[in-house]
């Protein structure tokens, strides 16, 4: 490896300010980072509590994490598609189908958003921040697999630039840019994210134009539901994963490996994973029964985005809450208003996008009535 | 003092840029996410309220000695009143299909901001003729956010400017679809967010120069 340290060392004068390569600065920064730890230490005035790990690296878990639904989704995809159009394969001819599908979503996602961030780094003469590793690769997991790359392209440019860089970037933003990618999708161009032309794909370009006129059709168990139909999907479909939806969500086993790493590695917050899948849990019990169509209530914990929603994105630190109590509240409420949504609002079958957006709005609010509340009990005290 | 003295031109340029009644007062934002999902709403609404700006302006500052003090607010309601409901007569008699478009938000002209903000600033201490010119200059101000919003909200929205299709149908063949976001008025709050953004960091800049 110290080889590598030498060719960075040997450039970095090129890049640094004065050099004839510092428009790239930035992105120097972020190669020479992300291979190895800074060496810069804070100034000595003040008191500092440091982790072990800097922020590149704790990402780096989440990314790990996400493996497992990532992998479970390529294989979906294959497949799904070699089902839908009647041919026989292997475990391995699905998944290397669906690898071919899955990788240019991840190369656009990246591309696009890596590069609106190192141009405002470089233009604003910041380094370039970490947190776009995870979204990147969040939203190809949350669009459908027939989501054309040049939608995905503009979605996620808007997101990074509306619902991140003007908050100030990194670590500043109210709302998670990948969901915001998601509610931009969703309300801009609705044909490509919901209906029943979207979840099978036919042929590679099906995955990078859009769906073709004639593409294969399945719906989706909440489209089922939603549209008052029989669900065709058992319960251990619906958990294994084998079923249609956006490509990283379908297996709540996938998913839930995710979360043990997550929790071991204390990224995510425990309490905000147990209380979503609480208040969705209740929710659904109360007025999610719809047993004449196939449909149990716990089964909304299985289906679409919301065991997804709940690990990889409720739990993100910058935008949930960051209380200790906040957090069981912040969590009791995404469950709940997703399968409200779900249930009560006839327009979407699929509430839990729109549930975690609302919780990153009140967030703040929950947090700072929790403060609040310890200081009057404090105050209260010191009398 | 001349009829384009330095102080008049002034007063007719300054709301179109640095002292914009929407992109810098952020007033009458309700009608520009309103009428904006199509260029020629915009551009009718835009003139209307120009000319009702700019006519109540003349009339109000006119009346500014006579009319007592306390009973102002309901003097300049009337006269803007009685304005929009010619307007609004006119636009029904000779740009039916276009007052259609336009429904409520015409009437609404009375509660826009703009209007009272300019009664109540200029007309009141100034004379018609300046009176005038600021009308002119704030409805104009107040039309070209309108335009510049509704021609990308059309343009991607629809795919069309004045109704007539620009995007080449063999884009569509090729895959591209409108932008639905273009057309609800969170596309337009966006915009006029980032016309803001743009006006701010113009002001910004002129200021380090000095």
């Amino acid at each position: 490896m110290a080889f590598i340290k030498n060719i960075l060392d040997k450039m970095k004068p090129t890049f640094s300010e004065g050099g004839k390569l510092s428009a790239f600065g930035s992105l120097f920064d972020a190669i020479e980072t992300f291979f190895y730890v800074p060496n810069e230490t804070a100034k000595s005035y003040g008191a500092h509590i440091h982790d072990a790990i800097d922020s590149k690296r704790s990402i780096f878990f989440v990314i790990i994490a996400m493996i497992p639904a990532i992998l479970f989704g390529m294989w979906n995809i294959g497949s799904l598609h070699y089902a839908a159009i009647g041919e026989a394969t292997t475990l391995f001819g699905s998944f290397f189908y669906g690898l071919g599908v899955m990788l240019p979503k991840i190369v656009v996602s990246y591309a696009v958003g890596l590069g609106i961030e190192i141009a405002v780094a470089q233009w604003k003469k910041e380094e370039v921040h970490e947190g776009f590793f995870v979204t990147g690769i969040l939203i190809p997991m949350i669009v459908p697999v027939n989501c054309p790359l040049w939608i995905i392209a503009i979605a996620t440019a808007f997101a990074v630039i509306f619902a991140k860089e003007v908050f100030g970037g990194t670590g500043m933003n109210i709302f998670n840019p990948a969901l915001v990618t998601r509610a931009f999708l969703f309300f801009a161009y609705p044909a490509m994210m919901s209906g029943d032309k979207v979840w099978v794909n036919q042929s590679y370009m099906d995955s990078i134009g859009g769906p073709s006129a004639d593409a294969l059709t399945a719906a989706t168990p909440l489209g089922q539901l939603g549209a008052g139909e029989t669900v065709s999907y058992d319960a251990m479909d619906t958990i294994i994963g084998t079923i249609p939806g956006s490509i990283g969500e379908t297996s709540f086993v996938a998913i839930m490996i995710g979360a043990v790493i997550l929790i071991w590695a204390g990224i995510a917050s425990w309490k905000i994973i147990v209380s979503t899948f609480v208040g969705g849990a209740l929710l659904a019990y109360l007025c999610g029964d719809a047993a004449d169509l196939n449909f149990q209530w716990w089964e909304h914990l299985t289906v679409g985005g919301f065991a997804f929603g709940a690990v990889f994105m409720a739990t993100d630190p910058v935008t949930a809450c960051r209380t200790e109590g906040g957090k069981w509240i912040y969590g009791f409420i995404i469950g709940a208003l997703a399968i409200i949504i779900r249930q009560f609002n006839p327009g979407y079958p699929e509430g839990m996008m729109m549930a975690i957006l609302m919780g990153n709005l009140i967030a703040p609010l929950i947090d700072y009535c929790f403060v609040q509340s310890n200081i009057n009990k404090r105050m209260k005290r010191a009398k | 003092m001349g009829l384009f003295s330095k102080e008049n031109r002034e007063v007719l340029c300054n709301p179109l840029g640095s002292n914009n009644p929407v992109a810098v007062q952020v007033l009458g934002i309700c009608s520009a996410l309103a009428v904006t999902a199509q260029l020629e709403p915009a551009i009718v609404m835009g003139l209307s309220v120009t000319v009702i700006v700019a006519m109540a302006n003349v009339i109000i500052s006119l009346l500014r000695k006579t009319v007592p003090n306390r009973i102002r607010i309901i003097v300049q309601l009337v006269v803007v009143a009685a304005l929009v409901t010619i307007v609004s007569q006119i636009l029904k008699a000779f740009a039916y299909d276009v007052s259609v478009q336009l429904s409520v938000y015409i009437g609404l002209i009375i509660t826009n901001c703009i209007l009272m903000g300019r009664l109540e600033a200029f007309a009141m201490q100034n004379g018609p003729w300046e009176s005038f010119l600021d009308g002119i200059g704030n409805g104009l101000g107040y039309a070209w956010v309108l335009i510049v919003v509704a021609f990308f909200r059309e343009l991607f929205g629809s795919g069309t400017l004045f109704g007539m299709q620009v995007i080449p149908q063999g884009l569509y063949d090729a895959g591209y679809i409108n932008c639905g976001i273009m057309l609800t008025p969170v596309a337009a709050l966006v915009l006029v967010g980032c016309i803001i953004w743009f006006m701010n960091a113009r002001a910004e800049k002129a200021e380090k120069k000095k």
